[in-house]
């Protein structure tokens, strides 16, 4: 487990952050929020690479930095591996040198994947003798999570690692950070300032503005939190953790805590564990049993309350459908007409068509 | 083209007190660039400006002064070369050696910037990047920094090399014209003008110069093309 407590300030009457966070023991814990949050800066602070004004960083136990006993243990000595947003690879030496530059300096009983292994799990093969400007972005960045992880770290720390990439490359990157993060098994701290990889990578979220932090929860629960900033989104909505329990006429159907959906999306093998992001305008609700409809999703579910949305007028109406919540954001107007109100049973109406599906298998 | 064993002296001695001046000037060179470009000067802040002023002042000075300068430290009655020739029995003036550190202080500054530009030119988060993986200040100097400025390194080296050739002044004061000795490539051509009948042999060692300063040059542009390539910096 990763606790992180620290104040720092830039310049005299600069930006200033103030974080106190924990990252569990394994698992993708995301710091998220807009940029100049000062996200990049705590995990420059937490791999030792800034220092500062005031901090604790505490790794299972070892005490990496507090400023009040005077303890700074310098970068080399942390053994956080860090994936820069430019994978930062030297350019002087091959992909294998690069892979192997780590794994050369990490203590002889440090324990971690094999060369070999890290290799096929990014694919990366075909690459070991070419030199970094051979390769693409993507395949770069690959290099660099494989170096990180071949350090033997007992912690990743990624700052954007898909920042930098247009948009075909994250597609290309992603699967691949999501089979480091079930092969790892490490605490991975990953910053990010795009929602999609959030709901694609990570399990916790650390919830960032202006150097402060908002709140950290799981991913699922923060999402339906409606008095948070990320409410405020366009994509704004519940996050289901969901298994594809079958394919019929080219529809997934999709079991989920509280029931089954069926979705509209790329086909992926039973049992896949994914992750749909159900966006809150997208959400309809109906007080009676719909009939007659083309909507294939109709689900019973209740209201458990009503909270302003950011226009002046809509709403979030937040629905329990068995253990799971969904967030439908419909107007002042319907709620007045329908009678809606906390405790009231309704249908939540979903067309199969509307899923974002971005996150990888889990 | 016909030398005689005289003006072949002359070149092989020009190349050897060049050679021996850039091994001499080298490393200094490289850690004073280091200083300079990286160096906090947290408790002497004016420290990295008269660094580089006292670096370049070979480039501004008239060389004859800079020669006196070495003949008044490394003079065998010098605060250095005293004690060097009393402990060691080491003597620099008049000598060959004396003439590479001439020239190796002459050159000095040409190494200092070309190094400069190389450091200048490593990225530092990739030493940040050898930290996170493990490399402590040594290793990342050796496995990163020195190989990534290493173009700089060698664009100086070769530079100071060709530079060298033609030292006059400062080896001339400091070290005389001693055929064998001291007279280098500059200095036969110079006593050749001033011997009667002796322009055949000024001419032949002036073509001499020129083509070894354009060779080399032409090398220093090969080797830094070549570098970048490698580096990935194309």
């Amino acid at each position: 487990m990763l606790r992180v407590a620290l104040r720092h300030r830039y310049g005299r009457d600069g930006f200033s952050i103030e974080a106190d966070f924990t990252v569990p023991e394994a698992g993708v814990t995301a710091l998220f929020g807009p940029s100049g949050c000062g996200k990049s800066t705590i995990l420059s602070i937490v791999a030792g690479l800034l220092r500062p004004d005031f901090g604790r960083v505490v790794l299972d136990g070892d005490v990496l930095l507090d400023t009040e006993r005077g303890i700074a243990l310098p970068p080399e000595a942390r053994r956080c591996g860090v994936v820069f947003q430019e994978a930062r690879l030297f350019p002087h030496l091959s992909v294998a040198s690069n892979l192997r530059y780590g794994m050369k300096r990490a203590p002889p009983r440090a324990e971690g994947p094999e060369f070999e292994e890290v290799v096929d799990l990014l694919g990366i093969a075909p690459l070991l003798a070419r030199r970094p400007a051979a390769l693409s972005g993507g395949e770069r960045q690959r290099v660099a999570l494989g170096r990180a992880l071949l350090s033997r770290p007992r912690l990743l720390l990624m700052d954007e690692p898909l920042a930098a990439l247009d948009a075909p490359r994250r597609a290309e990157v992603l699967p691949f950070l999501a089979r480091l993060r079930d092969a790892a098994r490490l605490p991975i701290l990953y910053v990010t300032h795009a929602l999609e990889e959030v709901d694609a990578l990570a399990d916790r979220l650390v919830l960032l503005q202006t150097g402060r932090v908002l709140a950290e929860g799981s991913v699922e629960e923060l999402a339906t939190r409606t008095d948070l900033p990320l409410a405020a989104r366009r994509d704004a909505g519940a996050v289901l953790a969901c298994t594809v329990a079958g394919i019929e006429d080219g529809l997934t159907r999709l079991d989920f805590a509280g029931g089954t959906l069926v979705a509209v999306m790329r086909a992926e093998p039973v049992g896949t564990r994914l992750r749909l992001r159900i966006r809150a305008r997208d959400v309809a609700v109906a007080t009676e049993e719909p009939r007659g409809l083309s909507t294939r999703n109709i689900l019973a579910a209740e209201i458990t309350a009503i909270s302003p949305a950011s226009g002046p007028q809509d709403v979030f109406l937040q629905l329990a459908i068995g253990d799971s919540t969904l967030l439908a954001r419909v107007t002042q107007d319907s709620v007045t007409r329908l009678g809606l109100r906390p405790g009231l049973r309704v249908w939540a109406l979903l067309k199969a068509v509307t899923f974002d599906h971005l996150g990888g298998p889990r | 083209m016909d030398l005689s064993p005289e003006e072949w002296q002359a070149v092989r001695l020009s190349l050897e007190v060049a050679l021996r001046s850039v091994a001499l000037g080298l490393v200094p060179a490289v850690a004073v660039a280091l200083l300079l470009v990286r160096g906090r000067f947290r408790f002497f802040p004016p420290g990295r400006f008269l660094l580089d002023a006292l670096v370049h002042l070979p480039l501004v000075v008239p060389p004859v002064v800079i020669g006196w300068a070495l003949l008044m430290l490394f003079g065998l009655r010098g605060p250095i070369g005293g004690p060097l020739h009393d402990w060691f029995g080491i003597r620099l003036v008049f000598t060959t050696e004396g003439a590479a550190l001439a020239t190796a202080v002459m050159s000095f500054p040409l190494i200092v910037r070309a190094v400069r530009l190389g450091l200048e030119h490593v990225d530092p988060g990739l030493e940040a990047a050898a930290r996170t993986l493990g490399a402590g200040p040594l290793d990342r100097f050796l496995t990163i920094t020195l190989p990534l400025m290493a173009p700089g390194i060698l664009a100086g080296a070769v530079t100071a090399f060709a530079a060298g050739l033609g030292e006059f002044g400062a080896v001339i004061t400091f070290a005389s014209n001693i055929p064998g000795e001291t007279q280098t490539l500059p200095l036969a051509i110079y006593t050749a003008t001033q011997s009667p009948g002796g322009e055949a042999v000024a001419a032949r060692l002036a073509g001499i110069s020129l083509t070894l300063a354009l060779a080399l040059l032409l090398l220093a542009e090969l080797i830094a093309r070549r570098m970048h390539v490698l580096l990935g910096r194309v």
